[in-house]
């Protein structure tokens, strides 16, 4: 029984971490995020910020899928946009970096709010379906308009430079791409302590009332579509500048699969189960090709199979979470906090 | 502590129709500021029909509904809850996964003025205004309701009756000027319908608040109305002081299929004993 | 006959072969989607099951085609009953999206298989249609796409006489209008969900056949299953009538646009068309519109 979650004001009640231990953890990851780029080697460190690439989206998403109820099946189209937009702006304008990936996000944004139109028509499944369909249609866009996009072959861009500093390795990238992702994360989370999240949450769970207190549907529906297509924009224009090369097979189906899937694997309508489901999806593949460099003395042609044990298993993740633990990854991680309730604070 | 005066609701001449049936036919009546109204009338009779045109998720075909005088037939559903109009619903409609205190705090939405952006950052504004709204939800709705003990339980958890009420604290931090109750206390048993009655004549004389309700149990409805509307298949077939609709042989018809003011009387108070 | 009208006809006649395949596999969406109410995104993915299953018996065998063809659809059969009985059931009850994106999960546990059994490359199936063509008039059509609508067009026919006279498909359409009612008529529901996959599944498999015999087989044919899904969002996820009408029509105006316009416009017509179905009516052509209440 935690018994010390008495507040005195009704300040620290609304406070984003409430309880002793929340605070702790919270100042371990951080620090841990902190000192990880001085602890692990390079190949790490890419892994490490493809994560926090992951966990943008992914928690954009959450905003969408998990919080407004609003399944989106086209979110890599808006890492795209976003992918896109800076590649474009470094490679014709010559913009400073922290602006191209705010005019990435934001442009993504203004894109979602008209893929969002149909969420005024169509709910669920269709609308999960019209996002496909939308996705297809600026994958189509990318290839064509040449002049912008580069067609087929893409665009290469040059490291980015921030503050003078040249983004060429991935330490450096990581300074650029943690600070970010804590920031956008922290701001996800604060928007269900105010009205927005909380409008939010009304909508997905019964739209009908949401109306009777005010809440204009179509306009907080749309907000949610702009806010997540916001953080995959961002999202997408960090991936552009980590891999310097965007083309229109950059961002394909497969990664909104993938995306929505760390959703579901994590746990939908958590911020927390965004975060631990981009983590965990990403690392997977990485461990699996540990399994099979491990079994290749075993095995023939081990590293054949290692791009369809990734499929295989993916896939497997994404039914073995739906029909055994729909509630995902964060309700494990509770169930493991019951256990050790209050640990290392018991007393 | 009311701020607010209750508004005066007038329904005039409403008309609803889909296709072909006619489910409201010219209904005049109105709710007249910091009163109670009921609208009573059997099964089928158009009251909870008559709910959706006030508060907007059907528009009438012909006629008007007005508040103070300002004609609101062409306001959206979403639009009335900033001008006052707060409603319950039959079915409880709260959001169950939430804990009780989001329920009362997404009741003040329309009146909160935190934008997107403060809402990202919670810095500043918004935090005060999230201040503010729990230390005034605290004083003012969940003191009052005395729902203090279950302010962080989920609503799923909650009784029926608990429920209604939250359901009720959730109408009254929309800082409504008129609150429609659509059936109150159906399904409680008698000490949550006392409890309920207490409520509600206690939000109208503490808050000012105006109540217009939809209500089957007779006993309470002539309890505490300070004016009572009847409806029968569409059309409104009496209305006064509840002791005048009690005696109306057309009510009584309606109800009973007979024009005997003295069987109502033994109905009703047959409902009353058996409550 | 001028050139420009014998190519139209050509493209025409390539068009209907084409959308006879889309309104065959939109049939197995709407088979189970009736039963259901489940939207099996796997359907792409069995097709190309379908047809590596065919290439294992015939050429991997040595079987000969009239026993390796009805083996691969008995396959796509078998998967139909397993997926149904495994991860169907479980998930009745739960939110469609979950039960959607379970099938998601499934095409791409399906891909991974097919891809470490068989490898990422491309392969021909063993020729069991000559190659060659047929002339309808002046206008040429190679023999694998008339074999194919001639196929098409038989199943869909048995269908049909099945849903109205077979006593199976009246408790499938007693199933899709009411399923509690179903259930207190004595129709054991449960049965029925399990007809609907099987059938469903295997009528996927056996159009991969047909389809991996014109172009090929390769791990990502199952993109197909896309366009079929297009096909019954705009035909109407319930209709019969909508997959049939809707796959002619989408396969003639994929031909019309891949020849006229562009291979690259065939995806942005087929979405756009979608998109526009969806915004003006959701429920499709021919489907059932549900309304919803306060």
């Amino acid at each position: 029984m935690i018994i010390g979650t008495a507040k005195e004001t009704y300040r620290a009640d609304e406070a984003l971490l409430t309880t002793r231990p929340q605070q702790v953890w919270m100042a371990v990851l951080l620090a841990g995020l902190a000192v990880l780029p001085f602890t692990f080697n390079a190949y790490w460190t890419y892994l490490a910020c493809l994560v926090l690439i992951n966990v943008i989206a992914a928690t954009g998403l959450n905003v969408l899928t998990g919080f407004t109820g609003l399944v989106s099946l086209g979110h890599a189209a808006f890492m795209a946009i976003g992918a896109y937009t800076v590649a474009w702006l470094e490679r014709d304008i010559g913009t400073p970096l922290l602006l191209n990936l705010l005019a990435g996000g934001l442009l993504a944004a203004g894109i979602g709010v008209i893929v969002g139109l149909p969420s005024l028509r169509v709910k669920g499944l269709y609308l999960a379906i019209a996002t496909i369909a939308a996705s297809f249609i600026l994958h189509f866009v990318f290839v064509e308009w040449t002049a912008v996009t580069g067609g087929s072959a893409g665009i290469s861009l040059q490291p980015g430079t921030v503050f003078g500093v040249a983004l060429v390795d991935y330490t450096q990238l990581y300074w650029l791409i943690m600070p970010i992702c804590v920031l956008m994360v922290t701001g996800a989370a604060n928007l269900f302590r105010n009205r927005i999240g909380r409008a939010f949450i009304a909508i997905r769970d019964r739209d009908i009332s949401a109306e009777v207190l005010g809440i204009p549907i179509l306009r907080y529906k749309l907000m949610s579509f702009a806010l997540a297509s916001f953080y995959a924009g961002v999202a997408g224009g960090l991936w552009a500048y980590f891999f310097r090369v965007v083309t229109p097979e950059s961002f394909p189906l497969l990664t909104s699969i993938f995306l929505l899937a760390a959703v579901i694997v994590g746990g939908m309508g958590t911020i927390l189960g965004g975060v631990i489901g981009a983590l965990f999806m990403t690392l997977v593949p990485e461990l699996l090709r540990f399994g099979v460099e491990l079994l290749g003395p075993v095995i023939p042609n081990a590293g054949l199979i290692l791009s369809p044990v990734r499929t295989i298993v993916f896939g497997a993740l994404i039914v073995g979470f739906l029909v055994f633990e729909p509630q995902g990854l964060t309700e494990i991680v509770q169930r493991i906090r019951r256990f050790f309730r209050l640990w290392p604070f018991r007393t | 502590m009311p701020e607010a005066r209750g508004a005066t609701l007038e329904v005039d001449n409403v008309t609803l129709a889909f296709g072909g049936l006619k489910v409201l036919r010219g209904v005049s009546f109105a709710a007249q500021a910091g009163s109670v109204t009921a609208l009573i009338g059997p099964n089928g009779a158009g009251k909870t029909s008559m709910f959706n045109c006030i508060s907007g998720f059907y528009r009438p075909s012909a006629g008007t509904v007005r508040l103070d005088g300002q004609d609101i037939s062409r306001v959206k559903a979403s639009s009335r809850a900033a001008l006052g109009m707060a409603r319950s619903f039959q079915n409880i409609a709260l959001f169950r996964g939430m804990t009780v205190l989001d329920n009362i705090k997404l009741g003040r939405h329309a009146h909160l003025r935190t934008n997107l952006l403060q809402g990202l950052l919670h810095l500043g504004p918004a935090a005060r205004e999230e201040e503010a709204l729990r230390a005034e939800i605290e004083r003012k709705i969940i003191d009052f309701l005395e729902i203090d003990h279950i302010r962080n339980k989920p609503v799923a958890m909650l009784s029926y009756g608990l429920q209604k009420r939250v359901e009720l604290a959730r109408a009254l931090a929309m800082q409504p000027r008129i609150l429609l109750l659509d059936e109150p206390v159906a399904g409680m048993n008698r000490e949550e319908t006392e409890d309920m009655a207490r409520f509600i004549l206690d939000v109208k004389d503490e808050w000012g608040v105006t109540i217009l309700m939809v209500e089957h149990d007779m006993g309470l409805v002539m309890d505490i109305s300070d004016h009572v509307a009847v409806l029968n298949f569409g059309a409104k077939i009496a209305e006064g002081r509840p002791e005048e609709v009690q005696n109306d042989p057309h009510v009584a018809e309606a109800y009973l299929g007979s024009g005997d003011p003295a069987a109502l009387m033994r109905r009703l108070h047959a409902e009353e004993s058996a409550a | 006959m001028s050139d420009d009208l014998l190519f139209f006809t050509e493209v025409t006649l390539a068009g209907l072969g084409s959308g006879a395949l889309l309104a065959l596999t939109a049939l197995s969406f709407v088979l189970i989607y009736k039963a259901t109410r489940v939207i099996n995104l796997a359907v792409g993915e069995t097709l190309m099951l379908g047809g590596y299953l065919f290439l294992a018996f015939a050429a991997g065998m040595g079987l000969p085609v009239w026993a390796a063809l009805p083996l691969a659809i008995a396959g796509g059969g078998v998967l139909g009953a397993i997926v149904e009985r495994g991860l169907i059931r479980p998930m009745l009850g739960k939110s469609p999206i979950s039960v959607f994106m379970v099938t998601v999960g499934l095409g791409s546990v399906l891909v991974g298989l097919v891809e470490m059994l068989w490898g990422t490359d491309p392969r021909t199936l063993p020729g069991f249609i000559a190659n060659t063509p047929v002339f309808i008039g002046e206008a040429y059509v190679s023999r694998k796409i008339v074999v194919a609508f001639i196929a098409a067009a038989l199943v869909i026919g048995v269908f049909l006489a099945l849903f109205r006279f077979w006593r199976g498909g009246v408790a499938l359409r007693a199933t899709a209008s009411d399923q509690a009612a179903a259930y207190s008529c004595g129709i054991n529901v449960p049965g029925v969900f399990s007809i609907a996959w099987i059938i469903g599944c295997a009528t996927a498999a056996g159009t991969g056949v047909l389809l991996g015999a014109i172009g090929g087989i390769s791990p990502s044919m199952g993109i197909f299953g896309l366009s079929a899904l297009v096909v019954v969002i705009v035909g109407g996820l319930d209709s019969i009538l909508g997959a049939l009408i809707g796959g002619l029509g989408l396969g003639l105006i994929q031909a019309w646009t891949g020849s006229y316009l562009g291979g690259e416009y065939q995806s942005v017509v087929t979405f756009g068309l979608l998109i526009v179905t969806l915004v003006i009516r959701p429920y499709g052509l021919f489907g059932t519109h549900e309304i919803e209440r306060l």
